[in-house]
């Protein structure tokens, strides 16, 4: 089960508490989370993903293991504790703003 | 018994304030998608209780809510605003071209006919129409297609199409204005449009009569009198009474012509609304003295509304998408500030009551008379 916890204004608008579990057949890479993520969450497309180039929005950044992921290409296979459920996948507001 | 239902978008979430006819008492409900930005909430003049909000923030891009209940309970609808085929470019600050990217949705107008018809204009400008309440949004191209796009430039708050009026007398006419590129007209229900801006005068341009690149802050109509337009522009008051075929400037003795708010009493066709502010470097009223004006011969007479407002150290903004009006018998008129407060009037505009005092900075507010 893949572990994915979300920013606040997300979680409100999926309706969640927590983090989110995702099962994803095959390798687990940052395109097949937030696939998996949008077909359980219809709500969220066009709010991580760009609608029209699925490019991360620019004020996102994703974080696991320690590591900012968020210039790895969607394809590229996210750490094996990730896959495993060990470690969250992260999905993290720029702090800016007032 | 008669009641009114004002809709309030605010940097920080939506709010809805109720009262009943009276307009003495008031109920505030919300926040209501807190958190983020809501340019607009509007409800289908079919419908009352059918009702649209744009809610976005740079973080997570564009959302549409939709309520059938009045604003009870909410519901997200489609947010996927794609440019449908060429995209083209438009002037931007460094007077270089642009590629048209959308940004947000400035202005949602409910069908007068369809609830389940709404019209958008977004940011960069451009229109879209959904016929299934939301749940879809198609462009109609004609409007950012126009030939005369590649001179559009953004406004300081981004190339917004934020203005859209439905004329209820002649059937497929749509008004809509953009800063920085003028107002429009289309009579085919947004197919074609055409720059309805024919004396306009913006000094700030390198042709300061050009056929576009005005920046327009609002245009109004009265429903029974959809010819006669007034216009809020960057800075002057203007008004047509040729659907917009020509303009001519009714500022008059009003004390600063910058501005962004316009509204017209709702049995008074002549009876228009503006809050001066003092200049575009200075977006606050003039004096920190927060005033209305009105003129009830359509222009070029003002007399200053002071009763109930702040006329000490007052320095906020009134947007453009800021006031409205009730159709109550004594007609009710409403603006938000950006210092979050919202001021109703029951009389007209002769006083004034601030109903909500410290919300987030208003961005809009609209409001609907309910019997």
């Amino acid at each position: 089960m893949i572990r994915v916890v979300l920013p606040h204004h997300l979680r409100t608008l999926a309706q969640v508490e927590g983090e989110v579990g995702l099962e994803i057949q095959g390798v687990v890479t940052l395109c097949s989370i937030l696939d998996a993520l949008e077909v359980r969450y219809p709500v969220l497309r066009g709010t991580i993903r760009d609608h029209a180039t699925q490019g991360r929005r620019p004020l996102l950044r994703f974080f696991a293991c320690a590591e900012d992921l968020s210039l790895e290409r969607p394809d590229t296979p996210l750490p094996e504790a990730v896959a495993l459920g060990v470690e969250p996948f992260l999905i993290v507001g720029a702090i800016a703003g007032g | 018994m008669s009641a009114v239902r004002v809709l309030v978008g605010t940097r920080k979430g939506a709010f809805v304030i109720t009262s009943d006819g009276r307009r003495d008492r008031w109920e505030v409900s919300g926040p209501f998608f807190a958190g983020w930005e809501i340019y607009h909430v509007k409800g289908s003049p079919v419908n009352p209780d059918r009702l649209y909000a744009s809610q976005s923030t740079a973080w997570f891009g564009q959302m549409i809510q939709r309520s059938d209940d009045g604003g009870k309970t909410w519901a997200p609808v489609g947010n996927e605003f794609q440019y449908d085929g060429e995209i083209g470019t438009h002037l931007g600050h460094d007077d270089q071209q642009h590629l048209w990217k959308f940004k947000r949705v400035w202005h949602i107008e409910p069908s007068l006919t369809n609830p389940d018809v709404a019209y958008a204009g977004v940011e960069d400008a451009a229109m879209f129409v959904s016929e299934n309440g939301g749940q879809s949004w198609h462009e109609r191209t004609g409007m950012r297609c126009h030939d005369s796009g590649a001179r559009w430039q953004p406004g300081g708050g981004g190339m917004g199409l934020h203005t859209i009026l439905l004329d209820p007398v002649h059937p497929g006419r749509i008004y809509i204005a953009i800063s920085a590129a003028g107002a429009f007209r289309s009579d085919d229900d947004g197919a074609t449009w055409r720059p309805i801006n024919r004396g306009l005068v913006s000094n700030f341009m390198p042709v300061p009569n050009a056929e576009v690149g005005h920046c327009v802050h609002r245009i109004a109509f009265h429903p029974s009198r959809p010819d006669v337009l007034f216009m809020q522009k960057h800075w002057d008051v203007m008004r047509s009474d040729d659907g917009g075929d020509s303009w001519r400037e009714v500022s008059g003795n009003l004390p600063t012509d910058f501005g962004f708010a316009l509204g017209i009493h709702a049995h008074e066709p002549d009876t228009v609304y503006v809050v001066p502010i003092k200049s575009d470097s200075e977006h606050f009223p003039l004096d920190g003295k927060l005033t209305v004006y009105r003129s009830r011969v359509g222009g070029n007479e003002w007399e200053p509304l002071t009763s109930g407002l702040p006329q000490k150290d007052c320095y906020v903004n009134v947007l453009r998408g800021a006031m409205a009006i009730d159709s109550l018998a004594s007609c009710g008129v409403y603006f938000g500030t950006t210092g979050g407060q919202v001021y109703a009037s029951a009389d007209s505009g002769d006083s004034w009551t601030p109903i909500v005092r410290d919300l987030p900075g208003v961005l809009s507010v609209e409001v609907q008379t309910l019997r």
